[in-house]
């Protein structure tokens, strides 16, 4: 069930009906049971894997938890005749007992993930290294189903656990709610990924019927579905004829194709996340935003804190600091610092922790050599543009052009290009194709494809092209007046006439020009002789 | 206090520190200075910080870091 | 003024419901010019008068007999049920259709469908159903012919199968918006050219000649239909020598008619009797009659009907004589129209 199918409609209208009608104090329990069903109907034993994460997480997180009081009341009561060091003894084997839990858990999990996703590539990867050394044995290739999203709701899982080790949360008490948790359906397919802190308490609440509420998760919806079906399924059509095909569309058209999947991601991304957080509304849970306007930023970092937000977040808080304040990584700070100085010196732990970030963050996108090089280029240019930062500083103090609209637009279009270069890894078939399609942009001088109108179709008809522009214009103007506050706050300022005049246009908008069903490919409807 | 102070401004040289409040929350510390800050400080004050308590409230200021790091010490 | 504003609500919500419809009537392909075989089935419903025999089947029925043949010679009222490679489960539930509006004598079925045991293709399935009002026959008559990716919702709300012909709207979608032009009369596709048979094609070895259960069931449901509500079933083949009928499946048909006592009228060995001559009785190499071709069928049809099932004369009815009067003025222009364009060709 994809969030563009009738049966995923089909599903959320039932469930929205029954889950205002029953007793509220039930809703979560309907919540618990929709997100199993789907699950279910998704593929059977997705159950098996969801339900180990929760049960494994849950257990570990209440003995964790256990500890802690434990030695909470163990400390109360032994207030007066512990010594410090008699209570730090404690304090940390009580510690240990919390770290042997908590590491099994991570284990088991991380594990599992691992071993779904990455076994076949690691068996390819021995493959191709067996065929260097020239044996001809080769490993089979297992036979796994990747459940859905289960790369999301791990990490959703893992992040509680963490959070409860660290003392930040305290355990949920009931496994039915932890696991509402770790399945809430609208989030399993796409993210975003939710700290416990943040669902739990909308999650589990009694949710009246509010028109209001309501009326803005469909206006979500819809936004989320017009950005999904009128613009990233059909430009998607144009991005695979390019992709597909390296030798015949390359130098100029790999451009094309690199503005245009940057469109598709992003409309795609983005509606699904709109889709998502709109069907929460529509049930009266609010959801973290996971985007904010990511095309108006100014640099990669800036970037980074505006797309994908949720997912950048967890590898912040949950690899990149404890990586950072990890036992080795200071002594190797320390280390370094002796030996090449307060610069260099201070500057290499760090980028070898954002390298190992950026390593898994490619790895967590998907098992292969692509998503990795993906990942590492993104923090080679993190590394590179901290590493200027003194230079830039040196720069604006000399040219005041910093917050003039000129360098402001200098600086977006640069991110922009910046980011959908480094996305090509996604795209083509692997990473030497890739580099050498970004070469060609550059060598390749085919500028005169662009004024040719039957080559430029690139599976697209005209009215399809009108179509993209008029769509890509008022995503970009909507994404632009982000900066003037959320799209809900925009909205409530509309006249309600107005906006329902608005949400019946855009509801219209979907319907026609939509690409979903089975007509879209024209084609397909040609009749012959009967 | 200004031995703190001195290793903040050996990142920033341009920001008071003494009296800025909300330097995560307004992006003065990013979270490069923070882990450089964390190892700064395991060297100078010989104090861990450790992942947990990397949190926005501890490093909004220095006086808030400064207590963080006593906090940390006395144990 | 509580009942101004509910009104008005309601007026508001009604007139986005009508604007739905109006989309969706606007980008359904209107069959007008091209595939004109697209809007036989929905004229079914503009019909005045009864029928007392109704024909089902495929291109091998509309193209094969003329219902103002039967009409002027033997006063029998008919229709056809057919379309485009109809399936042989969209004839039985059209068949079921046709008794909520009326009972006929005769339900003349053209067997070549047994041929198809699953559903083909979705274009053809549209051309069939998508002429149907909606009723539970038409519901089972998707579920029977979906193709495996396609959905139920699809041809419930046309609108979202369609939705993407807004690209290639031309005037016929308005012009026709609310009144097609009359194309047909009584379910029969009128074509005047010929194209002589040059060459009859022999059958391509099957491996297996018997007919699917899915068929089989289909057929035996229809005859049921039929005994319940005491009508004739009639199985007939049309003298199209394409799609090729093999002896094996004559044979099958055969014992079927015969144990079941139903008449199987196979046209292609009673050439001599109807007198097709495929030199000037067809318009396309002989996969489908013309006009000359369908008229002979319906002579040499019209006594059996009367004979075997005893169907009525009924042109001393006064109202069905006037609805007929005007088909058959119809049925002239249309064909005088025809044969002035082909002498302009």
């Amino acid at each position: 069930m994809l969030f563009t199918s009738y049966e995923f409609w089909g599903f959320i209208a039932c469930l929205f009906l029954l889950y205002y009608l029953i007793p509220r104090k039930y809703q979560w329990v309907m919540l618990l049971a929709a997100s199993y069903i789907f699950y279910f109907l998704a593929h059977p034993t997705y159950l098996i894997y969801i339900s180990v994460t929760t049960m494994t997480t849950f257990y570990a997180a209440m003995r964790i938890g256990q500890l802690l009081n434990v030695q909470k009341a163990h400390l109360e009561i032994n207030k007066e005749t512990f010594s410090k060091e008699e209570k730090q003894g404690y304090k940390s084997s009580v510690r240990k007992k919390q770290r042997k839990w908590f590491i099994a858990c991570l284990l088991i999990n991380f594990g599992i993930l691992a071993f779904l996703k990455y076994t076949n590539f690691t068996i390819a990867n021995i493959n191709s290294l067996l065929s260097v050394l020239g044996t001809g044995e080769r490993l089979t290739f297992m036979n796994v189903i990747l459940p859905m999203g289960i790369s999301f709701y791990t990490f959703q899982a893992m992040g509680y656990l963490i959070d409860v080790y660290q003392g930040k949360i305290k355990p949920e008490k009931s496994i039915f709610r932890f696991a509402l948790f770790v399945s809430f359906f609208p989030q399993l397919v796409q993210g975003p990924i939710s700290r416990f802190n943040d669902l739990s308490a909308t999650l589990y609440e009694e949710h009246r019927f509010d028109f209001k509420e309501v009326s803005y998760g469909f206006q979500r919806i819809l936004w989320g579905l017009f950005k999904k079906l009128v613009i990233a399924d059909r430009i998607l059509v144009a991005v695979n004829t390019i992709i597909k095909e390296p030798d015949e569309y390359n130098g100029v058209f790999v451009f094309v194709g690199m503005m245009f999947y940057a469109i598709q991601l992003y409309a795609d991304f983005t509606g699904g996340i709109d889709i998502t957080i709109g069907i929460a509304e529509v049930l009266g849970i609010r959801i973290k935003e996971n985007f904010n306007a990511p095309f108006l930023a100014k640099n990669i970092t800036d970037y980074w804190r505006r797309w994908h937000i949720t997912m950048g977040t967890w590898f912040r808080d949950y690899l990149f600091y404890p990586l950072s304040v990890s036992g080795p990584i200071l002594n190797l700070s320390r280390w370094s610092r002796r030996r090449l100085g307060d610069g260099l010196g201070r500057k290499i732990p760090v980028y070898l922790t954002t390298l190992i970030v950026w390593f898994a963050t490619g790895l967590w996108h998907g098992s292969s050599w692509n998503f990795i090089a993906w990942g590492l280029t993104n923090g080679i240019v993190i590394i590179i543009s901290q590493a200027f930062e003194p230079l830039y500083a040196r720069f604006h103090n000399k040219f005041p052009v910093k917050g003039k609209p000129l360098y402001s637009a200098f600086e977006v279009i640069r991110t922009v290009l910046l980011m959908s270069a480094i996305r090509m890894f996604d795209c083509y078939r692997d990473v030497p194709l890739t580099f050498r399609m970004f070469g060609s942009m550059f060598t390749t001088g085919n500028f005169s494809a662009l004024f040719d109108r039957e080559v430029m179709k690139l599976g697209l008809s005209g009215a399809d092209y009108i179509v993209l522009a008029a769509a890509t214009v008022i995503l970009i103007a909507s994404g632009i007046r982000r900066k003037e506050g959320s799209m809900r706050d925009r909205l409530e300022k509309i006249p309600a006439r107005r906006r329902y005049l608005m949400i019946y246009l855009l509801g219209v908008i979907i319907l026609l020009f939509g690409a979903y069903g089975v007509g879209y490919d024209a084609t397909q409807f040609i009749y012959n002789q009967f | 206090m200004n031995e703190l102070i001195s290793i903040l401004n050996g990142l920033h040289p341009d920001v008071d520190f003494a009296e800025a409040e909300g330097l995560v929350d307004n992006g003065v510390l990013d979270s490069f200075d923070i882990i450089s800050l964390v190892a700064e400080i395991d060297s100078e004050f010989d104090v861990r910080i450790p992942a947990e308590e990397i949190l926005p409230e501890n490093f909004n200021s220095a006086k808030a870091l400064y207590e963080l790091i006593t906090r940390l010490g006395d144990n | 003024m509580k009942w101004v504003k509910v009104t008005l609500r309601i007026g508001v919500v009604s007139l986005v419901i009508a604007s739905f419809f109006f989309l969706q009537r606007l980008v359904m392909p209107k069959y007008v010019n091209g595939i004109v075989e697209g809007s036989l089935i929905e004229t079914y419903y503009e019909e005045e008068g009864n029928h007392d025999v109704i024909f089902v089947g495929d291109c091998e029925v509309y193209e094969c007999f003329s219902p103002v043949a039967l009409w002027e010679e033997y006063g029998i009222p008919s229709f056809i049920r057919g379309s485009a490679q109809q399936l042989i489960w969209q004839s039985y539930y059209l068949m079921e259709e046709t008794l909520r509006y009326e009972k006929p004598e005769v339900f003349i079925f053209n067997v070549l469908a047994m041929k198809y045991n699953e559903p083909q293709k979705e274009a053809y399935n549209r051309l069939t159903l998508d002429g149907m009002r909606l009723s539970s026959a038409k519901i089972k008559s998707i579920k029977a012919s979906m193709m495996e990716d396609e959905n139920m919702i699809d041809y419930i709300i046309p609108l979202f199968r369609y939705h993407s012909r807004w690209s290639e709207l031309s005037f016929d979608d308005f012009r026709y918006f609310f009144n097609k032009k009359k194309l047909f009369h009584n379910g029969y596709y009128m074509r005047v050219d010929v194209r002589p048979v040059t060459t009859f094609p022999q059958g391509k070895k099957l491996p297996d000649y018997s007919f699917g259960d899915n068929a089989w069931g289909y057929l035996e449901k229809m005859k049921k239909l039929c005994d319940n509500n005491d009508i004739d079933l009639m199985l007939i083949k049309a003298p199209a020598i394409y799609p090729y009928w093999y002896d094996e499946w004559d044979e099958q048909i055969r014992e079927y008619a015969d144990s079941n006592d139903l008449i199987y009228l196979n046209f292609l060995d009673l050439i001599e009797e109807t007198g097709i001559d495929y030199n000037t009785d067809t318009y396309d190499t002989g996969l489908h009659m013309n006009l000359s071709g369908a008229e002979k069928l319906s002579r040499y049809l019209g006594p059996i009907l009367r004979e075997k099932y005893g169907v009525p004369d009924r042109r001393n009815d006064a109202e069905l004589s006037r609805i007929w009067e005007d088909k058959t003025t119809f049925y002239y222009e249309m064909k005088a129209a025809q044969e002035t364009e082909l002498a302009g060709k």
